[in-house]
């Protein structure tokens, strides 16, 4: 039996008196695409957020690839919470693309592909440059390496995202809201470049995501997120076609009426 | 020399001032408090004392420490307006959108290179127009410099105008100088802000 | 006769302070002119009359990038040559306020541009005369927001009062350099001078704070 690549392990966060995340267990395999859906609010930015090691949970562990990374074994075998030096060691498997894109502004598209290469896994400049080059090829933008994020529109400046996180080898990508600050006419360009990302390669994928025609076709599982944990979860035929649960099926009716 | 001065002044200046808008920032409080102990005793405290606080003080009994008029001169200028740089690349610094951090952290950077490749050029372009003020303002206090006795244009000025009674003449050259200097400065950094800024503030998006 | 000589810094004191009148003579004297006169170079430099907004623009520029000690000597140096004679307290006050001057303006400039377009025009269309429009309805939009800034050239100007006693203004700097050349003593004056300067600046910086916080509360 293998090992899940990702595992959420009675994982809790809290903003003051806020549970964000509450008890959540989650298992995800490796090669997976997960979406998870969800009201606003619910706690699913925060699932992706504690993966990527950019909030802090306060109770239970999250395992990536069968060593801990929030925690680490201490000298008596114990688990400790991890130092930044063991969270830089296991973050480096997981890559992330987000809703604002983050580029740096100060740098050409193939710049910001191969910037992290080069500083953190000390790849020589070449090698790093016919990576990226074979990257913005692959996201569709062979033609604007030069180009710096403000020329870009939103969909292509995204596009760039996603090469920037793919050219850091992960093993995991997470996709936080990618299409939610694009204009819909932009979105296409996106999703169709995941689409291409799942069916060639064999990345474990964990999506947050309101476009659920497209989490319908191309997810393996949908997780159902309320008041910080998994409410309901199967695949997209099981959730979308035959909800359990009345929170699921008033959300899901819910977002098809406004769409 | 007021070349000279300003140059290795300015220098100091901008070194002193990320080290101390860093410090400002950090989270030791050690750090933090020598960081704001040092902005706001060279900002409160007149430049001229500074001057005359290392020239005439230092090389006194406890200190002992005799130093050239034009080391004081860049020594003084350097951390006077380096405290007043402080407080416009923490104001810099802190422009730095929340997400480039973000993206850093996943891309595993580690924080000394997600500040000086990523944090640092971004805070730079964004401290050029008050840097340019700041760098006017110590051009303009070299001329102080002159009251410590280094031959500055100031003091070349006064002299001169004792050996020649020519007043108007020496003082508004004199002026004039220091008027095509600031000018001088003023175009480079816009220059610089161009080449800093290439590629960006052209789209209306990002 | 190592460290802080207390007693002798006690000594001293009187002699500092009464200098010190004659840095807070300077500061709120050339300050008072500096406003007033900002806001006469401010409105010029507005002026829809070529022959005098490039003027001044042009005067703005060269004192704000030419050095106030400069000024200073020109003022004290050069005009007793064609008959002006000024005592040095008087040179240094006028120096000083002319050169803050253009930063005010500057300052009010700011002011006056955030004005809202609108009631530029609100004022043409009930023809009011340049005067009233500019002292009943622009001025007191426009000071409020800019209050702050002006605070900070007060500070800033006290700080370059110093500058002055090259002209031999006996201010409390120049006081500080009489005692340590008559004592040989330095530490004790200089370091007197520079506490002088940081607590006034640090009070004034902290009234202006709360000013800030003040305007920021009152509704606009």
């Amino acid at each position: 039996m293998p090992q899940p690549i990702v595992r959420f392990t009675d994982v809790t966060k809290r903003y003051g008196n806020l549970t964000v995340l509450n008890n959540l267990n989650l298992d995800v395999e490796a090669g997976e695409k997960v979406a998870i859906i969800g009201p606003s609010g619910s706690g699913k930015s925060t699932l992706l957020r504690a993966l990527m090691t950019l909030e802090d949970i306060d109770e239970g562990i999250i395992t990536v690839d069968d060593e801990p990374l929030t925690h680490m074994p201490a000298r008596d075998g114990r688990l400790v919470r991890a130092n930044a030096r063991h969270q830089r060691k296991v973050r480096g498997k997981i890559g992330m693309v987000f809703q604002s894109f983050n580029l740096f502004p100060h740098m050409s598209a193939l710049q910001n592909v191969m910037e992290a290469p080069v500083q953190v896994l000390g790849l020589d400049r070449k090698e790093a440059r016919e990576r990226a080059c074979e990257l913005l090829d692959m996201v569709g933008l062979g033609e604007k390496h030069d180009h710096y994020p403000s020329q870009l529109s939103g969909g292509q400046q995204q596009r760039v995202a996603i090469a920037r996180a793919l050219a850091m080898r992960p093993k995991v990508m997470l996709f936080d809201e990618v299409t939610s600050a694009l204009d819909p006419e932009l979105c296409g360009e996106v999703l169709s470049v995941i689409r291409r990302l799942g069916a060639e390669h064999s990345l474990t994928m964990l999506m947050v995501t309101h476009q659920m025609g497209f989490a319908r076709e191309f997810a393996d599982r949908i997780c159902f997120f309320h008041q910080g944990r998994i409410h309901e979860q199967g695949t997209p035929a099981e959730l979308f076609g035959n909800p359990r649960e009345d929170r699921t099926r008033c959300f899901l009716s819910a977002v098809n009426e406004a769409q | 020399m007021t070349v000279q001065v300003t140059f290795w002044g300015s220098l100091l200046a901008i070194v002193s001032a990320i080290v101390a808008a860093l410090g400002r920032l950090s989270s030791v409080p050690a750090l933090r408090w020598l960081a704001i102990t040092y902005i706001e005793v060279f900002r409160g405290t007149s430049l001229l004392v500074q001057l005359f606080w290392l020239y005439f003080v230092l090389p006194m009994p406890p200190f002992n420490i005799e130093m050239s008029a034009f080391a004081v001169a860049i020594l003084g200028l350097g951390l006077h307006i380096g405290a007043y740089g402080a407080e416009v690349m923490r104001g810099a610094i802190r422009s730095v959108a929340k997400g480039q951090y973000e993206a850093c952290q996943a891309l595993n950077m580690s924080p000394f290179k997600r500040f000086y490749r990523i944090v640092l050029p971004q805070a730079l372009l964004a401290a050029i127009p008050p840097g340019t003020n700041l760098l006017i303002e110590l051009l303009k206090n070299t001329s102080l410099v002159s009251l410590i006795t280094l031959s500055d244009l100031a003091f070349r000025a006064r002299q001169l105008d004792q050996a020649t009674f020519m007043t108007l003449e020496i003082f508004a050259l004199t002026l004039l100088l220091y008027f095509l200097l600031a000018q001088v400065i003023n175009l480079g950094m816009r220059m610089l802000e161009r080449r800093l800024s290439r590629g960006r503030m052209q789209g209306g998006l990002s | 006769m190592n460290l802080f000589d207390w007693s002798f810094a006690w000594h001293i004191l009187p002699d500092l302070l009464r200098a010190s009148l004659n840095t807070l003579t300077i500061t709120l004297l050339g300050f008072a002119i500096a406003v007033a006169a900002g806001l006469l170079l401010a409105i010029g430099r507005r002026s829809r009359h070529l022959w005098l907004s490039w003027p001044v623009a042009g005067l703005i520029e060269f004192i704000r990038s030419t050095p106030l000690l400069i000024q200073v000597y020109f003022l004290f140096y050069v005009f007793p040559n064609y008959g002006l004679n000024l005592t040095a307290m008087q040179a240094g006050i006028l120096g000083i306020a002319l050169h803050y001057a253009c930063y005010t303006a500057e300052v009010y400039r700011a002011g006056l541009d955030a004005v809202p377009r609108g009631q530029w025009e609100a004022v043409t269309a009930l023809n009011m005369a340049p005067l009233t429009a500019y002292r009943d309805i622009i001025l007191p939009q426009a000071l409020r927001p800019i209050l702050p800034a002006l605070g900070n050239y007060l500070v800033a100007m006290l700080k370059d009062t110093p500058v002055l006693s090259a002209i031999t203004v006996v201010e409390i700097m120049q006081q500080a350099k009489n005692i340590g050349s008559e004592s040989f003593r330095y530490l004790e004056p200089i370091t007197m001078v520079g506490l002088f300067f940081l607590i006034l600046s640090l009070g004034l910086a902290w009234f202006v704070r709360r000013l800030e916080g003040r305007l920021e509360l009152a509704p606009r």
